[in-house]
């Protein structure tokens, strides 16, 4: 059941998603923040990843949407009508939780069939949504099971087809494949994605897992102590990271400060101990003060001779330590003036493998060089 | 020859002997002052004056019997149903209260637990009684002008009997309900249910196994209830304990063994049914007793 064959659904619901705006919530427990002031819109038909460390009030966020807590201050307005005072019950909104949260007294059937008796949706038509849904989350013929008699991906499955059968407009997940392990994890999110695509609805979707919130989401907003530290794009975030908190929690990254000396158009010029880094930013930092330059470990590579161009950065080091990882080798260089750098290269078996206590060049385009 | 490595070393097993001296002697004193007596007593029921089950044959035309035998019912049905109904609500609060907020509670619940039934139910007979507090206030605030007659009634019985047994009840459930994953609830609420149809179609069948083991502990409790109906009880609440004991009373050990048997084989037939209820065995190991 959990194979990552995705056969084509014939795209059975036209109807669009819901818009959603948050402005300024706040929610305070006790007199500790866990959400300090998120402004934020999301657009019909979105599928945007709240993402961050456990603590960063992502889950918080989406509880006050969702109406199982209500904000301190702000307000959230779906399709332009604010709902915090909507009691949960009335959002008509499909969520999905962390542990599925089915419930374990009732069949598979009922479960998916509970929010239809909710709304007063006669018999017959119960039956024919809940194996419509059941074909849709792949899952056939399960209408007799419990849950406690299907796997972890399998009550997953049912938890999401709960959530959408009364189709809402908005469809919020909280760390819904937290629970599993990596594989099947990996086949659901393209599950999702191509529901996403299929129902056409919003999703809201909460994970700490950086890989998953960039292989799924429209956008992703990086949250981090209550707030919002970055939104933007899966690219946006990993090429341009707007501090060094999202640039060390969304993938790997090597950090070098530098005294600034200048700016090249909107190219940051930087010195370190007699080496000049140039690095892309938004921001011009003054001359003078100490800036740090970042660059993803895949992006730096060994300078040969025969390599070579001029909108490069480049430094000296010495490697300290080599680990082979199936796919690339990583390798810890040491910088001359003190900074470590990692580097990853796709492994190979023809590329020359550097010893340790070996001097290399290393360099990088200035593109990929962010200031933070 | 058989080579070294093909013949099988046994593997001693060393039996230790620790756990069953450990046992040992609360089995012996088990044995003793409980097993013993009952089996006496048990055959007392059917060997005196001769073996004869004619003690048994005459009990079910005995109308004496059989209209306390019904009280007896009667009452720890009253008291079951009196004791959910109070106590479901106040599980249910204990459930979502805070940690520290729900301790507090759960003393507050437990410390009947802590007083004797008989300080107890004297306490009743002072609130209830034609002078007592409850009628005093009664007449003071113009309620009434005789006092009410509330002591020596089957009320008063169930009120007693209620108030000694509600922790029995409580505890079990509020248990179930604490277990209970806090998501399902919300899932529920979040799917479109209305606070009144996420308890009647999500919390209530979910805590079902907390509500019989609660059902469970105060019916077969009540049913052999003595003190309290004794005090506080009038003459039509006359229970299947009272007459053992007035029978006993009597010297008619052979009525009293007969009685005493058959309370203790309608108290293990209720058990044995209720055990069979799922989840019942595991709430009933969470309760302090």
């Amino acid at each position: 059941m959990d194979a990552v064959a995705v056969p084509v659904v014939a795209k059975t619901v036209e109807f669009q998603g819901a818009s959603v705006v948050l402005t300024g919530i706040e929610k305070r427990f006790d007199t500790v923040g866990a959400v300090r002031g998120v402004s934020l819109t999301i657009g019909a038909g979105e599928f945007l990843t709240l993402l961050g460390p456990s603590g960063s009030g992502k889950t918080t966020t989406l509880m006050m949407i969702a109406g199982f807590e209500t904000p301190t201050q702000g307000d959230i307005a779906i399709d332009g009508s604010s709902i915090v005072t909507l009691p949960p019950h009335k959002r008509n909104i499909g969520m999905v939780f962390q542990n599925y949260a089915l419930f374990p007294h009732l069949t598979v059937a009922e479960n998916i069939a509970f929010p239809l008796r909710q709304r007063g949706v006669d018999r017959v038509t119960r039956t024919r949504m809940v194996s419509e849904s059941l074909r849709m989350v792949r899952l056939p013929g399960y209408e007799a099971r419990y849950p406690r008699q299907l796997s972890g991906g399998q009550q997953q499955r049912v938890a999401l087809a709960r959530a959408i059968v009364f189709r809402p407009r908005l469809l919020l997940m909280d760390e819904p494949l937290g629970a599993l392990d990596k594989q099947l994890r990996e086949s659901l999110q393209l599950e999702m994605r191509r529901m996403h695509a299929d129902l056409g609805i919003t999703f809201i979707y909460v994970t700490h897992d950086q890989e998953e919130a960039l292989t799924m989401s429209d956008r992703i907003a990086v949250m981090n102590e209550g707030r919002i530290a970055q939104l933007g794009t899966p690219e946006d975030l990993y090429d341009r990271p707007c501090d060094r908190f999202v640039a060390s929690f969304i993938g790997e990254s090597n950090f070098l400060s530098c005294i600034v000396v200048g700016t090249e158009g909107n190219m940051v010029v930087g010195d370190r101990g007699g080496t000049i880094l140039r690095a892309l930013t938004g921001s011009l930092p003054s001359a003078g003060t100490e800036a740090t330059f970042t660059m993803r470990p895949e992006r730096v590579r060994f300078a040969d001779a025969q390599f070579s161009t001029t909108r490069t950065n480049r430094v000296w080091a010495t490697v300290t330590e080599t680990i082979f990882a199936g796919e690339r080798r990583r390798y810890l260089c040491r910088c001359d003036g003190g900074a470590s750098i990692v580097v990853k290269e796709p492994s190979s078996t023809t590329t020359r493998r550097r010893m340790e206590g070996e001097r290399v060049e290393l360099i990088w385009s200035i593109s990929d060089t962010v200031v933070v | 020859m058989i080579p070294a490595a093909a013949v099988a070393v046994p593997v001693r097993r060393t039996v230790t002997l620790a756990p069953v001296l450990l046992v040992a002697p609360l089995v012996a004193f088990m044995l003793i002052f409980y097993a013993l007596p009952l089996a006496a007593m048990l055959s007392r029921s059917v060997s005196d004056p001769t073996w004869t089950l004619e003690n048994y044959r005459r009990l079910a035309g005995d109308t004496v019997f059989l209209r306390v035998f019904w009280t007896t019912l009667r009452t720890a049905l009253a008291v079951t149903i009196g004791a959910l109904l109070l106590g479901y609500p106040v599980a249910l609060a204990m459930s979502r209260l805070r940690r520290t907020a729900a301790g507090v509670v759960l003393i507050i619940v437990l410390l009947p637990f802590w007083t004797s039934v008989l300080v107890r139910s004297y306490a009743w007979m002072v609130l209830l009684g034609r002078k007592g507090l409850i009628n005093e206030v009664l007449i003071a605030t113009g309620l009434t002008d005789t006092p009410l007659k509330l002591l020596n009634t089957s009320l008063a019985v169930h009120v007693a009997m209620i108030h000694i047994l509600l922790p029995y009840m409580i505890l079990p459930i509020a248990s179930v309900l604490r277990q209970m994953d806090e998501a399902l609830p919300r899932a529920a609420a979040g799917l479109g249910a209305p606070p009144w149809n996420v308890f009647a179609r999500v919390t209530l069948p979910l805590s079902m196994p907390g509500v019989a083991a609660g059902v469970l502990l105060v019916f077969v409790l009540s049913l052999g209830f003595y003190i309290t109906p004794a005090l506080v009880g009038g003459p039509r609440d006359f229970m299947l304990s009272m007459l053992i004991a007035q029978q006993v009373d009597l010297l008619n050990w052979p009525y009293a063994a007969c009685l005493s048997a058959t309370l203790l084989a309608a108290t293990l037939l209720i058990i044995a049914v209720f055990q069979y209820l799922p989840g019942v065995r595991d709430v009933l190991k969470t309760v302090p007793r």
